[in-house]
C-alpha cells in the first residue's frame, strides 16, 4: 500500500509505501484509557511528527511501535499495530527482534556509563558481532551517520557521559543506527537541548529520513513544521484519553487545518 | 500589622539556638565516645600480648599460653565460606526481586520475610543450622555446617544490598538497552550488574565482617575451643576468634587477662579492617563513576 506525501523542503509529491500502521488502537494502563481508537498510517523513509498538548498520549502512542509500553505493568493494547503489514502484538512476535528493527531515541540523552566506542558497539556486540575490525567499521559508520564522528574520533575511548548534551543525544542516535533499524522513534529528542544542538539534530533527522522511517514526538510546533513531512495532531478528551484529531501532510496541517481544535492549537490559543 | 522586633527577642532566640546546638554535639559525643574508648582500652591492654608467636602459634595449656593462629585461620575460613554461599544467592535473588518479580502480594511477602530475616536472633540461626545442616544433611559439627548457617544469616543483608544497588541503577539504561534490541538478561549482565557491583561488594564484605564476629550460631554447629591442627576439610571442626574469646573468658579458670584482651583486639582489627575495606571500595568506585 502507498500514500501520497508532499516531502518537506521540496515541491514534489511522492508516492510512499506505508511502513507503520495502527487501526483502531486503544491503550489502557490498568483501568485508565490512555489512547482511544487511533487509526494512522505512517509512510516509509519520511518524517512523521506527532504533536499535541502535554498528556495527550503522544509518547504512549510512539511506544506502541517498539512495544516499550510492555514494561509498564497493567498496560494493554487493543486494535491492530503493524509494521510492513505484520501485526506486532501477535503472540508469535519476538519483541527483542522487533526492537532491533524499530530503534528509539529518548527525551533525556541516556548514553550508557561506558566509552563512546562501547556505547555504539553495545548493540552489535550483544547481537553476536565479535570481530574487532567489523565493530570498528560499524562504530565509525554509525558515528558518521549521526554527524558525530569528527567531534569524537579522538576520544572514542573516553566516557560517553563526558560529552555535551547535544553530542550525547547524537551518540544515542548512533547507538540506534549501529543495529541497522528500519524505523527510528524519537521521543522529544531535543527537549533537553539548546537551540544550536537542536538544529544539528534536526539536520541529522532530515539526512536520516532518506534511509529510515522516522516518527518524532515533539511539543515544539516550529520543530514539527521545520522537520516533518507528515504530522498528526493528538488531543485529550474529557476522560483524559488521547485521540487523533487530524493528520496529513505537515504543510497542509499547518497552513490549512481542517479541524477547529488543530487550528487553535497551532496558532497557540491553548496547549 | 508587623510585629515589632526587639533586641531582647533576638538574643533569646540565640540562646535557644546555642542550647540546641550544644545538645546535638553532646548526643554525637555520647554516640562516638564508647567506640573510641573501647578501641583505646583494647589497644592499651591487649597490644602487649600481640607478637609474631601469638599470631602464628597454636594455643597451649588450654589457651593460657601459646598463640591463636588456628582461631584466626578458622575465622577466615568461616568468612570465605559465608561469602561463597551468601554472595551468589544474594545477587541472584536481588536481581530477581528488583528486575523480574512483579509487584504483587507474593513479592511483598518475600520482601517482608527478608527484612524479618535480619531481625531473627542469631542463636535461632544456630539452632536452625544444627537441625538442618548438622543433623538432617549429616554434615556434622563442621566448618561447612557453620559456613552455611552464617550464610543463611548473611542472606538478609546480601539480598537487600544487592537489590538496593540494582534499583539504584537509572532506569534510562534499561530503556536505552532494550530499545536497541538487547535482551533483559544481557542488559542486566552488561550494564546493570557492573553498575551495581560496588554496592553489592560492599554489602557482601559487611556481611562477612558480621559473620566473623558471630559467636552464638557457630557455638552449636561446629566451633571448638581447642582443635589440634588446622581444619583439613570442610567437614572438620574448627576454632574461631569470637568463640575462642568467649570460652577463654568464661570457662578457663586463671586465664591471663592480657590474652583475653589480645584476642579481642585481633578480632576487632579483623572486623574493622573489613569494614574499612568496604568503605574504601565504595569510595573508589564512586570516584570512577563520576568521571
Amino acid at each position: 500500500m502507498t500514500m501520497k506525501v508532499a516531502l518537506a523542503n521540496s515541491h514534489s509529491t511522492r508516492e510512499l509505501r506505508i511502513k507503520l500502521r495502527t487501526e483502531k488502537v486503544s491503550l489502557f494502563y490498568g483501568s485508565f484509557q490512555a489512547l482511544r481508537a487511533i487509526t494512522l498510517e505512517i509512510p516509509e523513509k519520511a518524517i512523521t511528527a506527532i504533536i499535541g498538548p502535554s498528556g495527550c498520549g503522544k509518547s504512549s502512542f510512539l511506544r506502541l511501535f517498539n512495544r516499550m509500553n510492555d514494561l509498564i505493568s497493567g498496560a494493554r493494547v487493543e486494535g491492530l499495530v503493524s509494521i510492513d503489514g505484520i501485526p506486532i502484538y501477535d503472540r508469535t512476535i519476538d519483541v527483542v527482534e522487533l526492537r532491533k528493527r524499530v530503534g528509539m531515541v529518548f527525551q533525556k540523552p541516556n548514553p550508557f556509563p561506558m566509552s563512546v566506542y562501547e556505547n555504539v558497539a553495545f548493540g552489535p556486540r550483544r547481537h553476536g558481532k565479535k570481530s574487532r575490525s567489523e565493530l570498528d567499521m560499524i562504530v565509525e559508520q554509525s558515528l558518521r551517520q549521526a554527524a558525530l564522528w569528527d567531534e569524537v574520533k579522538d576520544k572514542l575511548h573516553q566516557s560517553g557521559m563526558a560529552l555535551s548534551g547535544g553530542q550525547q543525544q547524537r551518540l544515542c542516535i548512533a547507538r540506534v543506527l549501529a543495529v541497522e533499524p528500519e524505523v527510528i522513534l524519537m521521543d522529544e529528542p531535543c527537549s533537553a537541548l539548546d537551540p544550536v544542538a537542536t538544529l544539528k539534530i534536526e539536520d541529522l533527522m532530515r539526512n536520516l529520513s532518506h534511509d529510515y522511517t522516522i516518527v518524532i514526538v515533539t511539543h515544539n510546533m516550529q520543530q514539527a513544521a521545520r522537520v516533518s513531512d507528515m504530522a498528526a495532531f493528538f488531543m485529550m478528551e474529557e476522560d483524559r484519553a488521547g485521540v487523533l484529531v487530524e493528520h496529513g501532510p505537515t504543510s497542509e496541517l499547518f497552513t490549512n487545518p481542517k479541524d477547529k481544535r488543530t487550528e487553535d492549537y497551532i496558532t497557540g490559543r491553548f496547549g | 500589622m508587623k510585629t515589632k522586633m526587639t533586641f531582647r527577642s533576638i538574643s533569646s532566640r540565640k540562646v535557644t539556638q546555642r542550647f540546641a546546638f550544644s545538645l546535638l554535639i553532646l548526643a554525637t559525643t555520647i554516640a562516638v565516645a564508647p567506640v573510641i574508648y573501647i578501641v583505646i582500652y583494647m589497644v592499651l591492654n591487649g597490644s602487649g600480648v600481640i607478637s609474631i608467636d601469638f599470631l602464628t602459634q597454636p594455643p597451649s595449656q588450654a589457651g593460657k599460653a601459646g598463640g591463636i593462629f588456628p582461631a584466626i585461620v578458622g575465622s577466615f575460613y568461616l568468612m570465605l565460606g559465608t561469602l561463597i554461599f551468601a554472595l551468589p544467592v544474594g545477587v541472584l535473588a536481588g536481581i530477581y526481586l528488583s528486575e523480574y518479580a512483579r509487584d504483587n502480594w507474593l513479592t511483598r511477602l518475600i520482601n517482608m520475610a527478608i527484612l524479618n530475616l535480619a531481625g531473627v536472633p542469631s542463636i535461632v540461626f544456630g539452632l536452625f543450622g544444627l537441625g538442618l545442616f548438622v543433623m538432617t544433611f549429616k554434615f556434622g559439627m563442621s566448618l561447612l555446617a557453620a559456613s552455611l548457617t552464617l550464610a543463611c544469616q548473611a542472606l538478609a543483608m546480601t539480598i537487600t544490598t544487592s537489590r538496593e544497588a540494582i534499583l539504584a541503577v537509572p532506569k534510562e539504561y534499561l530503556e536505552g538497552s532494550l530499545a536497541v534490541g538487547v535482551t533483559r538478561w544481557q542488559t542486566i549482565r552488561h550494564i546493570i550488574l557492573p553498575q551495581a557491583m560496588p554496592g553489592i561488594i560492599t554489602g557482601a564484605i559487611l556481611a562477612m565482617s558480621r559473620a566473623a564476629g558471630e559467636t552464638a550460631p557457630i557455638l552449636v554447629v561446629g566451633a571448638a575451643f581447642i582443635v589440634p591442627g588446622l581444619p583439613s576439610s570442610p567437614f572438620d571442626q574448627f576454632m574461631a576468634l569470637p568463640y575462642h574469646l568467649y570460652t577463654a573468658a568464661a570457662h578457663v579458670p586463671g586465664m591471663p587477662k592480657t590474652i583475653m584482651w589480645g584476642i579481642a583486639l585481633v578480632l576487632l582489627v579483623v572486623v574493622l579492617s573489613f569494614n574499612l575495606l568496604a568503605i574504601f571500595i565504595r569510595l573508589r568506585f564512586r570516584q570512577r563513576r563520576t568521571v
